[in-house]
């Protein structure tokens, strides 16, 4: 082995806060019209409010990924990937959170559209992840079990 | 009484000219009165252990009269109990492996036949079984839950079942309870287990990663914690075993133990090591040995593709024959070997030109007082047992009825931990997790300490009281039902309904989430209503370190204030909805439409 992973993840990590920086920048930028999506307490204004009225179509194209049951529903991990041309954002969104649009990343062209995070949720919900690409809406949705525990045999 | 061995052989042999054995496709030759006399078949042997749960010696163990299977998994194997299951598997009724795979005439039978399991006799047999095949071409596979379940792994932390699992010859094992020791625990036991351990489903945190030494990891890149696969040549074949933990390990048990751990089922990840396998590693057969539980193995069989068997556990089915599953790749066959050392799955297989041609198999029971004990391990296992004998020994109180836990709902043994619970707590309400360990004891027999502890013997033993909502106990009720009886099993977490004491209740295990469970009924006949608050009692909790004593210790206490401890009342649900269900029989309580 060349490289230890645990060098490796550093230096991944590094890379990702660089490009997480950038990510954000725009976003700064955006605030005044992105504070309505991110604090909209309903995820269809949250939509509405990020993208204008478009209905995303759902596609099989973008690759969510997320337990069927978190493990602990405080941290549960969500990747989002596509290979869609001209992917502009990627956002998440959490139905029953009581704010659901949980992320929003906006992706240069020509940059990789592949993105994880880490969201909370509270009780069992969708998980639905929107891709926006060549001026489109897509999306995927998953449900993500959130259990008390205990009793396992 | 039990019976002479020479009277049991004698039996066995009337039994085998009446054709007690299953007369099935791919079954082993039975034409022997010898029931551990199993044909060479093949170029492949092997053996199958599963969910033990640290049972070194010979016990009583009941299958359950309740495991209802829903929706596609309804009148399907393993939701099949009592005659249901006797005729799915072409199995004689009144014969001895009637017995061995069903509760039917359960008392009647246990006299007569005697106990089950115990690792000196377990020895005995596999030795046989691989030296009657040949050694270099025979594995020993254990799926898991070794090395919890009884006072001595307790005490151990598990090692006592390190030493006894070297001893019988354990190859191959992955793991479930052995996870509920500290991380560091679970690291020297496995680095003593002289066999391999593996599991292509454990990774590394990534938060772990970061923070902690992890030089420990099987695999920097992956982040996998564990192997995930070995490669094995066998009788001319090339064969590959993934170990398949169990997924749920972080929500069914507590996380604390194992903070830097994650699990999942993972099975793109299981796909991308098959497609490597059989690419580069050009294996003739490959086998999961999983602790998934059977429901997820047939999920997880119709997903997956190119993997030839499944030998499962975590549910404690035992199947006297595989499930096949047809899918994109061909076909898997899914097995369940179930548990307490009751059963070692024997399968031959016929390997050749990467393929299986053709196998036979059976799970053999293993009745103590057929199959002479290894004098060695029986040596090893009265050495563990000597510095606690005191302890396990001590008599608490007789056993008024037939006591059991296996079953979806309240057994017997579960009410009196129920019973024991609200008395010394003095509490309205009990509850006790719905495991599928815990041994059975005949009506009339001693219950010791060591009785207790088949039952309760875990590493979070510690008990609460508390004040809980009646909203707060139906959401409790709900979620655990979810667990259990949610149509997909990716959903599903493996253990039984949780037990109760001081209440009723109805179930519908049709419907969906919050609609299972209505009109909770304390015993006293009053209605439990959400808003009102309650007194509320249990043990083994997850989340934090509860305040209480050990629950052995509360049980305990309740035995030995009685001669003789009965079951008055079965605290089990009014079930809705599953008339003529194959994975009931015999209920205990009320069945309506």
């Amino acid at each position: 082995m060349s490289m230890s992973r645990r060098v490796l993840i550093k230096a991944v990590a590094t890379g990702g806060a660089l490009l997480g920086l950038g990510a954000l920048l725009p976003r700064l930028a955006m605030a005044a019209w992105a504070r309505e999506a991110f604090e909209s307490n309903e995820q269809g204004a949250a939509l509405n409010a990020l993208y204008g009225g478009e209905t995303p179509e759902i596609s099989a194209q973008v690759i969510l990924d997320a337990p069927d049951i978190a493990e602990n529903g405080a941290v549960v991990p969500v990747s989002v990937s596509t290979d869609m041309a001209h992917v502009e954002s990627i956002s998440i969104f959490i139905e029953s959170n009581p704010a659901p649009l949980a992320a929003q990343f906006v992706i240069p062209e020509g940059t990789a559209a592949d993105v994880s995070t880490r969201v909370r949720m509270g009780k069992t919900t969708n998980v639905t992840a929107v891709v926006k690409a060549d001026g489109k809406l897509y999306s995927a949705t998953k449900e993500v079990k959130v259990t008390i525990g205990g009793c396992g045999g | 009484m039990s019976m002479s061995r020479r009277e049991f052989a004698r039996l066995l042999g009337m039994a085998g000219v009446a054709g007690m054995l299953p007369l099935q496709g791919r079954a082993a030759d039975t034409s022997s009165s010898d029931p551990y006399d199993v044909p060479n078949f093949g170029n492949v042997r092997l053996l199958h252990m599963t969910d033990c749960h640290a049972q070194l010696l010979p016990v009583y163990f009941r299958e359950p009269n309740v495991n209802l299977g829903l929706a596609g998994a309804s009148g399907r194997a393993p939701h099949l109990v009592g005659d249901r299951l006797l005729q799915h598997f072409g199995i004689a009724p009144g014969s001895l492996e009637a017995h061995a795979f069903t509760c039917l005439n359960y008392t009647d039978a246990a006299q007569q036949y005697g106990k089950v399991g115990g690792f000196a006799h377990l020895k005995t047999l596999a030795d046989r079984l691989r030296d009657s095949f040949g050694r270099e071409k025979t594995l020993l596979l254990d799926g898991g839950d070794t090395w919890q379940g009884s006072g001595t792994a307790y005490k151990t932390r598990g090692m006592d079942m390190v030493k006894a699992c070297n001893a019988l010859g354990v190859d191959i094992m992955t793991g479930h309870w052995e996870f509920t020791y500290n991380q560091a625990e679970i690291l020297h036991n496995i680095e003593a287990f002289q066999g391999e351990f593996l599991a292509q489903n454990v990774f590394i945190t990534e938060d772990a990663l970061f923070s902690t030494d992890t030089d420990y990891l099987h695999d920097d890149f992956s982040g996998r914690v564990f192997k995930p696969y070995t490669i094995r040549d066998l009788g001319g074949a090339r064969v590959a075993i993934i170990g398949q933990a169990f997924p749920r390990t972080k929500i069914a048990n507590p996380a604390r133990f194992i903070p830097d751990w994650s699990f999942d089922i993972h099975d793109s990840r299981l796909q991308e090591i098959v497609d490597q396998v059989r690419a580069e590693e050009r294996v003739d057969a490959v086998i999961v040995l999983s602790h998934n539980g059977m429901d997820v193995d047939l999920a997880m069989a119709g997903r997956v593709t190119g993997v030839d068997l499944i030998l499962g556990g975590h549910t404690h089915d035992g199947m006297p024959a595989p499930t096949v599953v047809k899918n994109g790749g061909g076909q898997t066959l899914v097995f369940n070997a179930g548990s307490n050392g009751k059963f070692l799955g024997t399968l031959d297989l016929d390997i050749r030109d990467g393929k299986i041609r053709d196998y036979r198999y059976r799970l053999l029971p293993v009745f103590s007082e057929l199959i002479p004990a290894d004098a060695a391990m029986q040596a090893m296992i009265d050495d563990i047992r000597s510095p606690h004998l005191s302890w396990l020994n001590e008599e608490l109180a007789l056993a008024g009825d037939l006591m059991f836990r296996r079953g979806n709902f309240n057994g017997t043994f579960d009410q009196v931990i129920c019973d024991a619970l609200r008395e010394v707590g003095d509490a309205q309400i009990s509850l006790s997790p719905g495991f599928r360990w815990g041994t059975t004891v005949l009506e009339g027999q001693m219950i010791t300490m060591e009785r207790v502890l088949d039952q309760t013997c875990l590493t979070y033993p510690e008990t609460y009281i508390r004040e809980m909502k009646g909203s707060e106990l139906k959401l409790i009720m709900e979620d655990v039902a979810d667990n259990l009886f949610n149509p997909e099993p990716y959903l599903q977490s493996g253990g039984d309904m949780v037990r109760v004491g001081g209440f009723d209740y109805v179930c519908e295990p049709g419907r969906g989430m919050g609609e299972r469970i209505s009109e909770m009924t304390l015993d006293s006949g009053e209605r439990i209503e959400a808003d009102k608050t309650y007194k509320v009692t249990g043990w083994a909790t997850v989340g934090t370190r509860s305040p209480g004593p050990a629950i052995w210790d509360v049980v305990a206490e309740y035995l030995r204030d009685q001669k003789e401890v009965h079951v008055d009342r079965l605290n089990t649900p009014i079930l809705k909805g599953v008339t003529n269900n194959a994975g009931l029989t015999d209920y205990q309580g009320e069945i309506v439409g």
